[in-house]
């Protein structure tokens, strides 16, 4: 008997191949990946292209595939195919408004030089209709491109851009290891529903990721709910509300930016401040991260295990830990990117139960300045899925002035989420770019900020280290080493939906 | 201590002036959301116990919920509203605004019904105060001095440690704590910083509170044999008005919340108002009379050092009864984006939100008053938007502070203030720098 059974909870199964396999695997044995950011030249080509396309499922298949193409569409995107109008009022606001919009760009530090009319692509005029995506293993791309993108693809699409990525041997530019935490999808929907969670979790509701599903709140997250017809026949039924087809169930939100990363700027500032020396520069570097380049934590490993980081001694060593170890941030800075990337707290912290939980629930109990400070983590996480390009530059060789035509290179960062506001927004604007973080003031993420000035926040390029028991040391000046180049919120429907999108052969 | 108090004037607007009173507002803005601090109606940082203030038009887009209960469409007038939150009395405040920006303020309400050149400023501004059904502050006697003093302190300090840094490392915490103390003092005798003591506490007002502080409970000891009974029966009540009333949570108009949108996310504080109508019948109306009556009571004497529950991001909140209680007004001052405001609040006090909110129209679903409601967060959110108003003018008096900031800053004072800390002290101390 299973435990759904047992529970007499009867949750949907997931179908796995109607879910793009991108949710669900990460594709690192497929090392070569490019990106083609189309619009839509003509529907009746763009439907026929997307209703022949070997678009991948999350279906396992063994033996496993050597490539991989997915598809996502944008706003415009989804009108330009024909989409009706009240189709599309379903998606949620962000969605339909884009990434680029005024007060939307203040939220997301998309400010100054990082601002949208100063992007490649993706704001007004250049907004992608489709993003497809290219995976394969190594050697095998160029031959799978062409071959997907023929004839027909040339009569449906022109093309925006082209982003190709690169394989750093799972580096980020500046030289960090990189994807190492990933929240871990609850595919069984098994887990715990109780409000009031204090043991910090990794594994997180199938529903913050795939649309259709329960979130963390319990509850089912905006996406078009249609009356059944001819054309709707294939898509699945809402779970919530049976009589009615899902557009979005085994669908969700993508974003995708492309970040620019000044590598040469970063090490140069770093080694700087380290006096020249390279082993404080690594100190240095690693304080800003969170990590070591290797990708230990800088915090210590707990004892006792934490819920979906995995079992092997390299996952324990690299994520069995939380910053409640920490708490005076003389470990792992505060104002760390992974800190500030992912707090791993809970609801309550202090893991209180009973009569304490509920006098620390009414705001009474200890006060001391930094309790609470911040959301729980389990209702703002992402999955990432994004890929570097440009070629790789050590550190050392980061230190020499930059040669004429220095390549470009960063991340084209892309994340998969099923609430853009409550996930990757609020991760970005409440966690990231916000100089209050944490108790902080003055900074905000040590990577990713613009250093933009804020009304009655001039300075916001610092970076503050604890000291135990000393005063904290302060790097100040920080310039900006990331710069936003462009991006735009995508809808990566479910298999049945992308059928629905193309329609029948007319 | 100077105790905080709030004002707002609410008065019918002329429609046929009301273009002219949106572009009198529209120009003490720099742009949408950001007012111009020295425009020339009202000179803001002029007024040195003001901390928050805010214009706006009570032009409520929910006006007609009550359909769904067959009730008519209500006509109440289009309102002018006029509030915040100062340092000692809000008489003195008003006379105080009355002889300071007499032209501005005769301008703007000139365009409100009854109004004339020869209208008596302070009598009329007085005789238009609408009061708060319940109040928060964020620091009880926090003062705005105190505010602008405190900040200077930790500059001051923050530079010493700068220029210092060689000098401090590796020294004990209460080294640190007495060499920086010796510094301030030197400041302060120089004239470069201030640090101004408390101003006594107005007799009138903490006798005022002590008895409040007694007599509600006492009062609610007394009668607690019928209120024990008529809570009984208007909870039964109010469980079956749960399983029926009729959610209006439908997404807000993209355009509407976009205009909203427009205003928010300038400084690290936002504004948020909003309102809207009370579900019908007493057991409501009661349920929301004496829940805003005991958050006003919390809010009076226990959340009065920077937490509303376990919310720390709050600087001022009130909610306004409005035409004979059949509509409510919740106005407040926070940090953050409103996507951030408000996970803070179904975290942290989704409890509270339910019992405040869920008795006005449309409200999602709650259970026995305090569960469910707010937990289903798109709803809660599409509901709080749909019945936020946009803030005409906004001003605070200290941008840039979060009240995170404030507590630090206070906490900085407090610390620099005793001569002497024993060491577990002197290490949170020199943390907070």
């Amino acid at each position: 008997m299973s435990t759904q059974e047992l529970f007499g909870v009867t949750r949907g199964e997931v179908d796995y191949g109607d879910v793009q396999g991108l949710v669900r695997f990460g594709y690192k044995r497929m090392s070569e990946a490019s990106y083609a950011l189309v619009r839509v030249k003509s529907v009746a080509a763009a439907r026929s292209w997307l209703r022949s396309a070997p678009i991948s499922s999350a279906a396992t298949i063994d033996p496993p595939p050597s490539t991989a193409m997915h598809v996502a569409f944008t706003a415009t995107g989804l009108e330009a195919l024909g989409v009706s109008a009240s189709v599309l009022a379903g998606f949620s606001s962000e969605f339909l408004t884009g990434m680029t919009e005024a007060s939307r760009s203040r939220r997301l530090g998309d400010v100054g030089s990082n601002a949208p009319p100063h992007w490649e692509w993706g704001s007004s005029g250049s907004v992608p209709h489709l993003l497809v995506m290219f995976f394969a293993e190594p050697g095998r791309l160029d031959a799978f491109v062409q071959r997907s993108t023929g004839d027909v693809w040339n009569d449906a699409f022109d093309t925006l851009r082209r982003l190709s990525t690169g394989d750093l041997g799972g580096l980020e530019p500046f030289g960090f290891a990189d994807g190492i935490s990933q929240p871990a999808i609850d595919w069984p929907q098994q887990r715990e529903r109780s409000d009031g969670h204090i043991a910090y979790s990794n594994v997180v509701a199938l529903g913050e990721f795939l649309l259709g599903y329960r979130n963390e709140y319990d509850k089912y997250t905006d996406r078009p709910l249609i009356d059944a017809d001819a054309a709707s026949a294939g898509l699945a039924a809402a779970e919530d509300a049976p009589e009615k087809k899902d557009v979005g169930r085994n669908g969700t939100y993508l974003v995708m930016r492309q970040l620019r990363q000044d590598v040469r700027s970063f090490w140069q500032f770093i080694s700087r401040h380290a006096g020249a020396d390279p082993a404080a520069a690594d100190t240095l570097a690693a304080a800003m991260v969170g990590r070591t380049r290797a990708g230990d934590p800088l915090v210590p490993i707990q004892d006792h295990a934490i819920p979906g980081i995995g079992s092997q001694p390299d996952q324990i060593r690299r994520n069995q830990f939380t910053f409640d170890q920490d708490p005076a941030g003389v470990g792992c800075p505060f104002g760390a990117h992974v800190r500030r990337s992912n707090p791993r707290n809970t609801d309550y912290p202090g893991r209180q139960t009973g009569l304490r939980r509920l006098i620390a629930a009414l705001g009474f109990g200890r006060n001391r300045f930094r309790d609470d400070l911040m959301s729980s983590v389990r209702f703002h996480r992402i999955l990432r899925r994004g890929r570097e390009y440009g070629p790789a530059l050590s550190p050392s060789d980061a230190l020499a002035p930059a040669p004429p035509n220095d390549p470009e290179r960063g991340l084209h960062f892309i994340c998969v989420n099923a609430n853009i506001s409550r996930q990757f927004e609020f991760l970005q604007n409440g966690w990231m770019m916000n100089t209050k973080f944490s108790g902080l003031t003055g900074e905000s993420d040590p990577l990713l900020g613009n250093r933009e000035a804020l009304p009655g926040c001039p300075v916001t390029g610092d970076f503050i280290m604890q000291e135990d028991g000393g005063v904290r040391r302060r790097v100040s000046g920080l310039p900006q080493f990331v710069t936003v180049r462009g991006g735009a919120y995508f809808f990566l429907p479910s298999l049945r939906a992308l059928r629905y999108f193309a329609g029948t052969q007319r | 201590m100077t105790p905080q108090s709030s004002f707002m004037i609410l008065a019918p607007i002329d429609p046929q002036r009301e273009a002219e009173l949106r572009r009198l507002l529209a120009s003490m803005n720099d742009a949408p959301g950001r007012v111009n601090a020295n425009n020339r109606l009202i000179p803001f940082p002029r007024f040195d116990t003001l901390h928050v203030a805010r214009w706006l038009i009570l032009d409520d887009k929910t006006i007609d919920d009550g359909r769904v209960y067959g009730m008519p469409r209500p006509t109440y007038p289009l309102y002018l509203t006029f509030l915040g939150d100062v340092d000692g009395g809000a008489d003195a405040f008003l006379e105080e605004l009355a002889a300071r920006a007499p032209v501005g303020l005769l301008a703007l309400f000139s365009c409100c019904k009854g109004f004339t050149p020869e209208t008596d400023l302070v009598a009329w501004m007085k005789k238009h105060t609408i009061p708060s059904a319940a109040g928060y502050v964020n620091w009880r006697g926090r003062t705005v001095r105190r505010v602008r003093e405190e900040a200077a302190l930790r500059e001051a300090l923050e530079q010493h440690v700068q220029s210092r840094a060689r000098d401090l490392e590796r020294v004990p915490p209460r080294e640190i704590h007495a060499t920086l103390r010796q510094l301030v003092h030197v400041d302060i005798a120089a004239g470069r910083l201030t640090l101004s003591a408390e101003g006594p506490t107005p007799f009138k007002w903490w006798f005022g509170n002590l008895l409040h502080l007694i007599g509600v409970p006492l009062l609610l000891l007394l009668a607690s044999p019928l209120l024990i009974v008529v809570a009984a029966i208007g909870l039964v009540r109010l469980r079956r008005l749960e399983k029926t009333d009729p959610e209006l949570c439908a997404r807000v108009d993209q355009a509407y919340s976009a205009g909203l949108a427009l205003l928010e996310d300038h400084d690290v504080s936002n504004q948020f108002s909003a309102m809207g109508s009370l579900k019908p019948g007493l057991v409501r109306l009661w349920t929301t009379i004496f829940v805003l009556w005991a958050l006003d009571y919390g809010a009076r004497h226990l959340y009065t050092r920077g937490r509303l529950a376990r919310v720390r991001t709050i600087h001022f909140a009130r909610w306004v009864f409005l035409d004979g209680r059949k509509r409510i007004l919740f106005l407040s001052n926070y940090d953050g984006s409103l996507e951030s405001y408000m996970d803070d609040f179904i975290n942290k006090v989704g409890f509270g939100l339910n019992l405040v909110f869920s008795n006005g129209i449309g409200y999602p679903r709650t259970k026995w008053l305090i569960l469910d409601g707010c937990k289903d967060e798109r709803k809660f959110k599409e509901f709080l938007r749909r019945h936020q108003l946009p803030t005409e003018v906004w001003y605070k008096a200290y941008p840039g502070l979060t009240a995170v900031d404030l507590e630090r800053n206070a906490r900085i004072r407090q610390g620099l203030d005793s001569s002497s800390l024993n060491d577990r002290e002197a290490r949170e101390w020199v943390a907070l720098l």
